[in-house]
Order: C-alpha cells, then structure tokens, then sequence
C-alpha cells in the first residue's frame, strides 16, 4: 500500500525530466490544449452537449485504432474520426431528443469497432493504452505544427461566431428571431469540439475527454454568471490540471490522465463550495 | 400565406403606421406566430409582398425588435441579465465578441435603466422572476433601437401586476420613439386600452380594425361561424360561444383555462 503511494508522489526525477525536450513539448501541447478546451468548456455546458463530447472522443478513438492498424498517422485517424462522429451528431441530432439517443448509437458501435482494430493491432501496446488514457509518450507522437494549425483554427473560428452562438446558446428562441443561422452554427461548433477531442487524445486519452472539455466549464459556471469569467476561470482550471497533470506525473512516470482529472475535480469541488457559500 | 394546400390567410394587407399598436389576435393555428415569422423574415410568403421598416423583410433585422413568451431559463445557466440584454445589441452578427463592447456596455446600462431592470443587471438570468425575466427581454428587444416591435404572447403565464407593467414599457416606447408594435395575443383586455386596430384571424378569414369595430358580435360570429357574443364587462372584453362546440375562442377569461392548458 504504501509502496503504492510512494510511487504516485515520487517527485525527485521531476526537475531533470523538466530539462528533457519530449516533456517540453508535451507541456507546450498541454497548455495549448488548455487554453482551446478552456474556450470551449462553457458553451459545451451552456449548450447541453457533455454526452456528445464523450461520444465524439470514443470516435477519435476509433479513428486512432484504425491508424495504428493502418499504419498511418494515429493524429490524424483522431482527427478524422472526431470531425466525422461530431458532424454525424451535429446534422442528426439538431434536435435535443433525438441528439442523446443518436450519439449513444453510434459511440456504442465506434467504440466496438475501435477495441476490435486494437485487437488487431500487432505493434507496441504502450501506443494502444496510450489511445484511451493518454501518455506522455503518445504527445510526443503528435505533431507541434498540427496542433498549432488545429489551435488557431478553434480560436479563429470561435472569434468569428462566439457572440451569434453564444445567443443561440443560451437564448435559441430570440436568437433564432434575430436571424442567428442556428442550423449552420450547430454543426460548425460541433466540429470544433471535435478538432479538440482529437488534440485531447494523445495527452488525456479518449474515455477522459470530458474532464477537460466539461468540467472545467461546469466548474466555472458555478462562481459566476458572467460569460467572460466564465471562460478566463475554465481555461486557468483547464490550466492547472494539463500543465499541473504533465508535471506531476512526470516523476512517478504514470499517465497524465490520472493527475490531471484529480486536479480538474479537486477544482470543481472548489468552485461548487464556494458557489454554495455565495448563495447562501 | 400557406403551407401546402393549407391556406392560413390571403388577401391580407395591413400597413401599420409607426407608433402604432396592433393586437393580433385569433385561435391556435390561425397563422399568428406565421406572421411573426413573415415579417422576422424567417418564412417567406407564398404570395405577395412584405415591407418591413421601409425594407424587404430579412433574417436579422437592426430594425425590427423581438419579444417571446415568457420561458424560465436554465438555473445553472451562466448569464446574467446584462448580457441576455447585450445579445440583443447586434448579437447576431457574426465577428462581433470584442468589437464595440464598451458602446455596448453603455448601451445596454442606458435601456436596463430605462425597463428598470437595472437592479438586477449584474444577477444571473436563471434566477429572476417572470416578471423580472419578462422586463429583461423588453430591454433585450429595445437594446437595438428598433422601429418596430414584435411581441409573441409577452404577457403569457404573468401576473396582472406584471402584466401591466411590460404593456406599460411598451406602450412608452412606442409613443417616446414612433416604434410600430405588432401584439400577439390571446387575450386582449391587458392592451385593451392602447391598441390602435386588431388583426383578428380565424381559419383564413380575417378582420382588420379598431377593437370598437372588430369586437363586436356580429363581426366575431362571421368570423367565426357561428354565434359569439361579445361582452363589455367594466372596460373589459369577454367573448363567448353560445354553443360548446367553438373549438377554442382564443383568451377571453372564460377560455382562460382551455388556453393556457398543456399543449
């Protein structure tokens, strides 16, 4: 028991692995991660869509799976499967009812089919464990350049239609009086999420998606009501448990994932505390 | 206008002046949410033309204002009523987040103060009260300086206290800056008395005139076939069928329940 504990607080490597470059560059891709999902957190959870961010990163997975067995670009496999399962959820389940119902359909047979391609897969199993709880070793395989494309394409676009969705977001029947293009806005925004589920993957895996994408969102909500706390307050929370995450786990050498949704939690217990002691 | 081989109305033409108040009234399914729509420019119609503010009608209007049924938000919902008024500032326009945010702050101050929401700017929208929700959703529909207003049954599930208040709001802006209203309504008496003319439709047949003309008997029981008797009760409009078999004479307080029902 102990031995178990020693290991998970072992931090005297932490300083050297600091200096080596793999781990530079996975904290540059933490922190970049943090500041897109920071973005994204709260319109996730103003617009309901948690389910549908759980159903599109056990897509990338499956995307992933199938680059491992192709051989090709596993990043790329995330991708392509995240933008196709969130443009599936965001044209079939325009409407709220149909949307939980259509995405448990699919993410049930994505995934099915993604365990299937790992069995498959005869090469290393780091890189099939890595696919669904991150690891450092899996960053260190995605591309910097890809993920800085992938980036300023998230912010770009969300500066271009942050208000418009946010209005459909939060106010879908004047906003749709307003001449908001609802219909186009959905499936753009779930592309979005998509892009970033992908990004997600390598460092956090795909079943922890949602600590990135949601909690800190949900965490925010919870201490104010203004739009732009809101976000600030989720891209530090977002912050915090991916650069925090990376570090910590770097001496113990276990998987970003574990740490980073302890941290991202720890600061949703926070945020609810004090959201209650406001109230009160 | 019609859908398929549904015709809502025909032959309908109105001009409203600015500064004018129009109560439209008719049962479910008559077309008046349709014609909301039509001058939102959300529907186009299947004949004829439509000129909103001097212009063709269009998605997205700066000139035209909106006002929905009162609807609870999302307790949860991380907006406060400052920013729920401020989405009505050009909040649909695409590039638009930073551009422009202290104007609109001001702005957005300026016309809370003037609904008196101004208490509550700063308070998350899921948790005011309908009138408070209601009073808000004045501001977010007068925050664009509109010329003309569109109001989608505003008063529905108020309090008469409340409702007083938002017709009073809005029978202000209209005689302060000109703004022509469009009422949707199923019940008429909270407007009684600053509506200039009603457009009353049922079944595809309609009536254009002031509620003297227009809430009368005789033009009711045309309208809808049958026998309808209009009654002045102290300043009050009550309609009523002579038989049962009037499928929903739209808000009069006797149908009171039958209206506000579950859908």
């Amino acid at each position: 028991m102990s031995d178990t504990f020693d290991r998970l607080f072992d931090f005297e490597g932490t300083a050297d692995l600091l200096a080596l470059p793999f781990v530079q560059k996975a904290l540059v891709a933490a922190a970049v991660l943090g500041v897109i999902a920071g973005l994204l957190a709260p319109l996730i959870v103003a617009r309901g869509m948690a389910f549908a961010v759980h159903g599109t990163s056990e897509l990338a997975f499956t995307g992933g799976a199938a680059a491992l067995l192709a051989g090709v670009s596993v990043s790329l496999g995330a991708v392509v499967g995240a933008v196709a399962a969130s443009l599936v959820f965001g044209i079939l389940g325009l409407r709220r009812r149909d949307r939980d119902s259509v995405i448990g359909v699919v993410l049930a047979f994505g995934l099915g089919l993604g365990v299937l391609m790992l069995a498959l897969y005869k090469g290393r199993s780091a890189n099939k464990f890595g696919l669904l709880t991150g690891s450092i070793v899996s960053i260190d395989s995605t591309d910097l350049v890809v993920l800085a494309v992938c980036a300023v394409l998230v912010v770009v676009t969300l500066g271009v239609i942050y208000r418009p969705l946010l209005f459909a977001s939060v106010d879908p029947t004047v906003a749709e009086a307003h001449g908001v293009p609802i219909r186009i806005l959905g499936p753009v925004f779930a592309v979005l999420i998509g892009i970033t589920t992908a990004l997600a993957i390598p460092i956090v895996g795909a079943i922890l998606v949602l600590t990135v994408m949601v909690t800190p969102g949900a965490a925010a909500s919870r201490v104010s009501s203004s739009p732009v706390v809101v976000t600030l307050l989720a891209i530090g929370i977002a912050e915090v448990g991916l650069v925090g995450g990376t570090i910590l786990s770097l001496g113990p050498g276990l998987p970003i994932s574990g740490y980073a949704t302890t941290l991202i939690f720890i600061c949703y217990l926070v945020c609810r505390l004090i959201g209650r002691l406001r109230r009160s | 206008m019609g859908f398929g081989s549904r015709v809502l109305w025909s032959e309908l033409n109105l001009d409203v002046a600015p500064g004018e108040f129009i109560a439209v009234l008719g049962p479910n399914g008559s077309g008046k949410s349709t014609l909301l729509k039509v001058l939102l420019g959300l529907v186009p119609l299947s004949a004829g033309r439509v000129t909103v503010a001097g212009g063709a009608a269009t998605r997205g209007n700066s000139n035209v204002g909106y006002i929905p049924q009162q609807t609870t938000a999302d307790p949860e919902l991380s907006l406060r009523s400052r920013d729920l008024a401020g989405l009505g500032w050009a909040g649909h326009r695409f590039g638009k987040g930073l551009r422009g945010r202290r104007r609109r702050r001001q702005h957005v101050d300026h016309v809370l103060a003037a609904v008196g929401a101004d208490t509550y700017a700063d308070a998350p929208v899921g948790q005011l009260s309908g009138g408070e929700l209601q009073r808000l959703r004045v501001a977010q529909a007068l925050v664009g300086d509109p010329s003309v207003l569109l109001c989608d049954e505003p008063l529905l599930s108020l309090d008469l206290a409340h409702q007083h208040s938002i017709t009073r709001l809005i029978d202000q802006r209209r005689h302060a800056a000109d703004t022509a209203v469009l009422f949707v309504t199923h019940e008429i008496n909270p407007i009684l008395p600053m509506v200039d003319r009603v457009l009353y439709l049922v079944d595809g047949r309609f009536r254009v005139g002031t509620p003297a003309e227009v809430m009368t008997s005789g033009v009711l029981s045309d309208l809808y076939g049958t026998d309808v008797d209009v009654i002045k009760v102290r300043g009050r409009l009550i309609v009523v069928a002579a038989t049962d078999s009037v499928p929903a004479l739209p808000g009069h307080h006797v149908h009171h329940l039958d209206e506000h029902g579950p859908p």
